[in-house]
């Protein structure tokens, strides 16, 4: 029966929670006595605070407590870490400006929090935020990340508002690279800076038991143990063990719930300071002024091509925004995450990118679905476009003589990855099928008699996902080993209980890990529940995030499943009175190999706990077991996106009217689940594409700090999405699966984007191609034309 | 939100008189201006005083050639009305695409005038068709309503009853919407009544207005070609990180265009 759920389109199990309305969410949850805590967060984007004065503010009515960024120094916390060290090329370290839990003294941010009020109710306390006189005396901002070395600095340890200045791959080789070349192929592009828009805003619900010194604090986490680690180790509010975190239904998070914030940490330190239950739900207004936000580069490149069109070397100049603090994994995001993607699918010899991180009074940059990776593939893919345009070649072509070929796997990139497995050729030609790529002519054409203009974009891209091998992820500065730990408990029924480190924010793992464990034993996935989301409950993990739950968090489950099969043959055998050896597990049976004696997995599973017979010094009571999963490298999903679009020349308005989407993701555990994420990543990736933009303006001020102007994607912005799978199973974990969280919003904005730039003839904007650009572009492209 | 009373009136004159009584008093009819303004603490009324109680309100009917929406007729009722289809399917067009479903059965053609927000809807219908604005004092033409960016002739206490729409012989609206918010980036109604063209924009600057070059040119020649030469200054446009004062301008006029068009298509 094994074998039998892989690849079945189960129906989510989590689904009917949450769409009757049954979901808990932080904020869902209600407790005896709790009092409300407002935040007083700075109006301005850098600032000196030069008093506090919360006086009015505590006489407020409801009113119980004012903590300020001062009583944060008087209780002598720590800063918020980052917890992944960069080192810049002259071997220097990272420049890392204290990150305050609550400011005292300066403020670097819009919206940065300095003080917290706790009252009675949510009114009071936001009525009593604004009592809270703050004196701030306004310094000039620096905002912008492409000038920002040259402008004041912003911190005395930070010269130049330099956070390093890395590099990686072989300048020489790349520069011999390019002066052999006998095409070279140069592009500008900047990365928009986005903002993650998790459906459900940070909350974070803190509560304090005298009697056992413990905190629990309730928050939208995607690595609850994560958050337990660094607020007890480094910013020291509690010891480890007397804080219990416990991240619940988590509505989205795209990477922004993965950080360790200010404000749930000041909740979980207030609780036990004031031996208080505290709740805070951001407000949407809040969610856009300090959710870390994600990409924002600016970079510039060169690709080398031999007359055949042969790639011969890359080199990229990139500067990345970090914004005014590094957040939890911000320095790995532009560098690891970032020039190691730079291969992309090709054999480029050589490769040399370096990358200026620099500081700007903005709220933080962080992960952000794909972090680094979409940053990469959008370089890669648009100059791979861009060179084929150049050359007269077909952009499909010019890339197959570039891929890396099926049979040349492993293979070693000159930016540090040896892929393990891949097929590129494979997803790009199902993709031009389903693209109908060889009659685009007829379909330009026909668009040109109704007045619009029509341009095609492909984009292959490549993604290491499965975070992280720990030896690698720890050589590359990684503050932590990047396993995951799994538990698969037998309950004497025979159902099965599996708690996995890894947790869920939406992509239904309740549903696809269950499928994988209820697999394993030849169980109904029925009798199979997932446990995630607590430190009380679990063992220590290390969350979600870089797709890595199922390649990582679900390896760990199949060890541990194989480990319960294991254990359950040696208590078949003794219950047989034979040899281990002669027995054989046939999901969901126990079958002795010379007989035709057998114990189902329940039988065996009430054996486990109430036999009194065993012999304790061969066999411990008892059906549980648990892995660590430490993986041996990342996993690299690839595939082929291409997107067609309409542009009409008098507004400017770019239409997608196809978009195929082609990846291998290598075994799929359920097929409706991984559509459902591409859906998803595809809507973010052509969001960033068209729509979406973080806006400051010169002073710091957040333009974009609503949905009247950040533009969120919607349904009608998008055609029917054309999903199609190929599969090359990962070689070096259990499950041979690749990750495919990630994957739609890596891909797709650079089809997007050459698309546009076809159907403008070679005319070229930056993301989001709003219509004035794109409008702009046309009056360009006909002026060029005429000329 | 800060704390506030609500008061259900069930006449006029009951809402004039909560209103006069009150420190800080507000009139709230769909509320999806009102309520998120309050939620974010930009307004902060002492007494909301329900329009939405008072019987008649939203009536829609024909009075001769008159058509008469009452001013808590919601955008969802107007875009549904046959009679507003038969009279003007162009103001039905226009009150059906705004914002989202939800906006449309809370979001009343008298708040949305009355707010006179510079990229609604409702103002270029109003100006557009030349409609008289019926107040429970006066008749104010549209023409003298719209003052400034949320700005109108209204009375603080005035309550707007209801909007009288004549009839024209041909009307269209085209709107632009700003992707972000979806309010008219650039909207233009043009109707044409007796030969004469009338071209309200909103969007594109502080408050609606008239495109008098273009009104000019098309009750002299209703053709496309009698306006390729025709442009709408910028000076007076917005910019903001949406759009340009340029471009605005230009998609003013592509508007207008396509309106000649699809009128005379
Ligand atoms: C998400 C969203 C999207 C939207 N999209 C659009 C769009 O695309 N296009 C568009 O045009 N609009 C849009 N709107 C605005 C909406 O359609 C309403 O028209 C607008 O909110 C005002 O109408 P209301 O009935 O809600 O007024 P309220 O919010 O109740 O009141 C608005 C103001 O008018 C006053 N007022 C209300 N009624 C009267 C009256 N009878 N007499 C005197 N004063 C009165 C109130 O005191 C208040 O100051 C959108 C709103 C939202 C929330």
């Amino acid at each position: 029966m094994s074998g039998s759920l892989i690849g079945k389109r189960v129906l989510r199990k989590e689904d009917h929670r949450f769409v009757s309305g049954k979901g808990r969410y932080t904020d869902d949850i209600q407790l005896v006595g709790v009092t409300y805590a407002a935040f007083v967060r700075s109006p301005y984007a850098r600032a000196d605070i030069k008093s506090f004065d919360v006086s009015e503010a505590l006489a407020a009515p409801g009113v119980i407590a004012v903590l300020t960024g001062e009583e944060v120094v008087k209780d002598g916390l720590g800063g918020l870490p980052c917890g992944w060290m960069i080192h810049s090329k002259d071997g220097s370290e990272m420049r890392q400006p204290h990150h305050p839990v609550l400011a005292a003294d300066r403020v670097n941010y819009l919206g940065e929090p300095v003080a917290l009020v706790i009252a009675e109710t949510q009114l009071e306390a936001k009525n009593a935020a604004e009592m809270v006189m703050v004196d701030f005396e306004p310094l000039t901002a620096v905002v912008n990340p492409a000038t920002a070395s040259q402008a004041e600095t912003l911190y005395e340890a930070v010269p130049n508002n330099v956070c390093y200045e890395w590099e990686l791959g072989d300048e020489a080789a790349t520069d011999a690279g390019l002066a052999a070349a006998a095409h070279i192929t140069t592009l500008q592009l900047t990365n928009n800076r986005l903002i993650p828009n998790a459906i459900e805003p940070r909350a974070a619900l803190a509560e304090y038991n005298s009697g056992t010194d413990e905190i629990i604090l309730h928050t939208t986490s995607q690595n609850p143990h994560l958050v337990r680690l660094i607020m007890t180790a480094f910013v020291q509010i509690a010891p480890e063990h007397k804080l219990r975190v416990i991240a619940p239904d988590v509505g989205g998070g795209f990477g922004s719930k993965i950080f360790i914030y200010s404000e749930e940490t000041a909740l979980a330190w207030a609780a036990k300071k004031l031996g208080l239950t505290i709740k805070w739900t951001a407000e949407r207004s809040e969610s856009f002024l300090t959710d870390a936000h994600g990409r924002d580069h600016v970079s510039e490149a060169q690709l080398a091509l031999s007359a055949e069109g042969e790639f011969l070397a890359l080199k990229v100049k990139t500067i990345a925004n970090m914004g005014a603090y590094l957040s939890t994994f911000a320095s790995a995001v532009p560098t690891y995450l970032y020039g190691t993607l730079l291969a992309g699918q090709y054999r480029t010899p050589a490769i040399y990118v370096e990358v200026d991180s620099v500081f700007t009074n903005t709220a933080p940059v962080d992960a952000y679905r794909g972090a680094g990776r979409p940053e990469a593939t959008y370089l890669v893919e648009r100059i791979v476009e861009k060179a084929a345009a150049e050359m007269g070649l077909d952009p499909a072509e010019l890339r197959r003589r570039n891929f890396i070929g099926r049979d040349q796997f492993p293979y070693q990139t000159p930016v540090a990855l040896e892929y393990d497995t891949g097929d590129y050729e494979a997803s790009l030609s199902k993709a031009l099928e389903m693209a109908d790529y060889d009659t685009f002519a007829t379909r330009q054409a026909e668009a040109a008699s109704r007045g619009k203009l029509r341009g095609i974009g492909l984009s292959c891209y490549i993604e290491a996902c499965g975070l992280a091998p720990s030896q690698v992820a720890g050589a590359l500065g990684a503050g932590v080993g990047l396993w995951e730990s799994g538990e698969v408990r037998v309950n004497p029924t025979g159902s099965v209980t599996v708690l996995t480190g890894s947790h869920s924010h939406g992509q239904g793992h309740e549903t696809t890990f269950a499928q994988l464990v209820a697999d394993r034993l030849g169980l109904p996935i029925e009798d199979v529940e997932v446990v995630h989301g607590d430190t009380g409950k679990l063992d220590f993990g290390l969350g979600t995030y870089g797709s890595r739950s199922l390649a990582v968090g679900g390896s760990a489950l199949s060890v541990a499943a194989d480990k319960v099969v294991e254990k359950g043959r040696k208590i078949a055998a003794h219950l047989l009175r034979t040899d281990v050896d002669n027995i054989d597990f046939d999901a969901p049976v126990f079958k002795m190999l010379d007989s035709n004696e057998s114990k189902t997995f329940q039988e065996i599973a009430f054996a486990a706990y109430v036999n009194h017979d065993y012999p304790s010094d061969e066999l411990e009571p008892g059906l549980a077991e648990k892995a660590f999963y430490d993986p041996l490298n990342f996993t690299y999903p690839a595939g082929t996106h291409i997107c067609e679009v309409e542009i009409d020349p008098d507004t400017g308005v770019v239409e997608v009217v196809q978009f195929v989407a082609v990846d291998d993701f290598g075994t799929i555990i359920n097929p409706m689940i991984v559509e459902g994420q591409v859906h998803g990543g595809l809507a973010q990736g052509i969001g960033q594409a068209l729509l979406e933009q973080a806006v400051y303006d010169d002073t710091g001020q957040l333009i974009t700090g609503s949905y009247m102007d950040y533009c969120m994607p919607r349904a009608d912005n998008f055609p029917d999405f054309k999903v199609g799978m190929t599969c090359t199973p990962c070689t070096h974990n259990p499950v041979g699966a690749k990750g495919c969280g990630e994957a739609g919003a890596i891909g797709s904005p650079p089809a997007v984007m050459n698309a546009i730039t076809h159907a403008l003839g070679g005319i070229e904007v930056d993301m989001p191609a709003t219509s004035e650009k794109v409008w702009r572009a046309v009056q360009t492209m006909r002026t060029l034309k005429t000329a | 939100m800060y704390q506030f009373k609500v008061h259900k009136a069930d006449k006029l004159s009951t809402a004039l008189d909560l209103f006069n009584a009150s420190d800080e008093p507000a009139y709230i009819a769909g509320g999806h201006t009102l309520i998120p303004t309050m939620k974010q603490r930009l307004s902060a009324p002492s007494d909301v005083i329900d329009l939405a109680t008072i019987p008649g309100l939203d009536a829609i009917t024909l009075v001769g050639d008159t058509l008469q929406i009452g001013a808590m007729a919601t955008h969802a009722k107007v875009a549904a009305s046959s009679l507003v289809q038969e009279h003007c399917a162009a103001l039905a067009n226009l009150a059906g695409g705004i914002g989202d479903r939800q906006v449309r059965y809370r979001g009343t053609i008298g708040g949305s005038l009355a707010n006179n927000d510079p990229a609604a809807d409702y103002p270029a219908a109003a100006l557009g068709l030349g409609a008289q604005i019926v107040t429970d004092r006066r008749t104010i033409p549209s023409d003298t309503f719209f003052k400034a960016m949320f700005e109108t002739a209204l009375e603080p206490d005035e309550i707007i009853q209801a909007i009288h729409f004549p009839q024209v012989d041909q009307a269209v609206y085209l709107k632009f919407p700003n992707p972000a918010s979806r309010y008219a980036m650039v909207g233009v109604m043009l109707t044409r009544t007796a030969g004469e063209t009338r071209i309200a924009i909103t969007g594109a600057a502080a408050s609606v207005f008239r495109a008098a070059t273009f009104e000019t040119a098309l009750t002299a020649d209703f053709s496309v070609s009698a306006i390729e030469a025709v442009t709408l200054s910028a000076e007076t446009l917005n910019t903001d990180m949406h759009a340009s004062a340029e471009y605005r301008a230009h998609l003013c006029k592509v508007l207008i265009q396509r309106g000649v068009e699809a009128l005379t298509a």
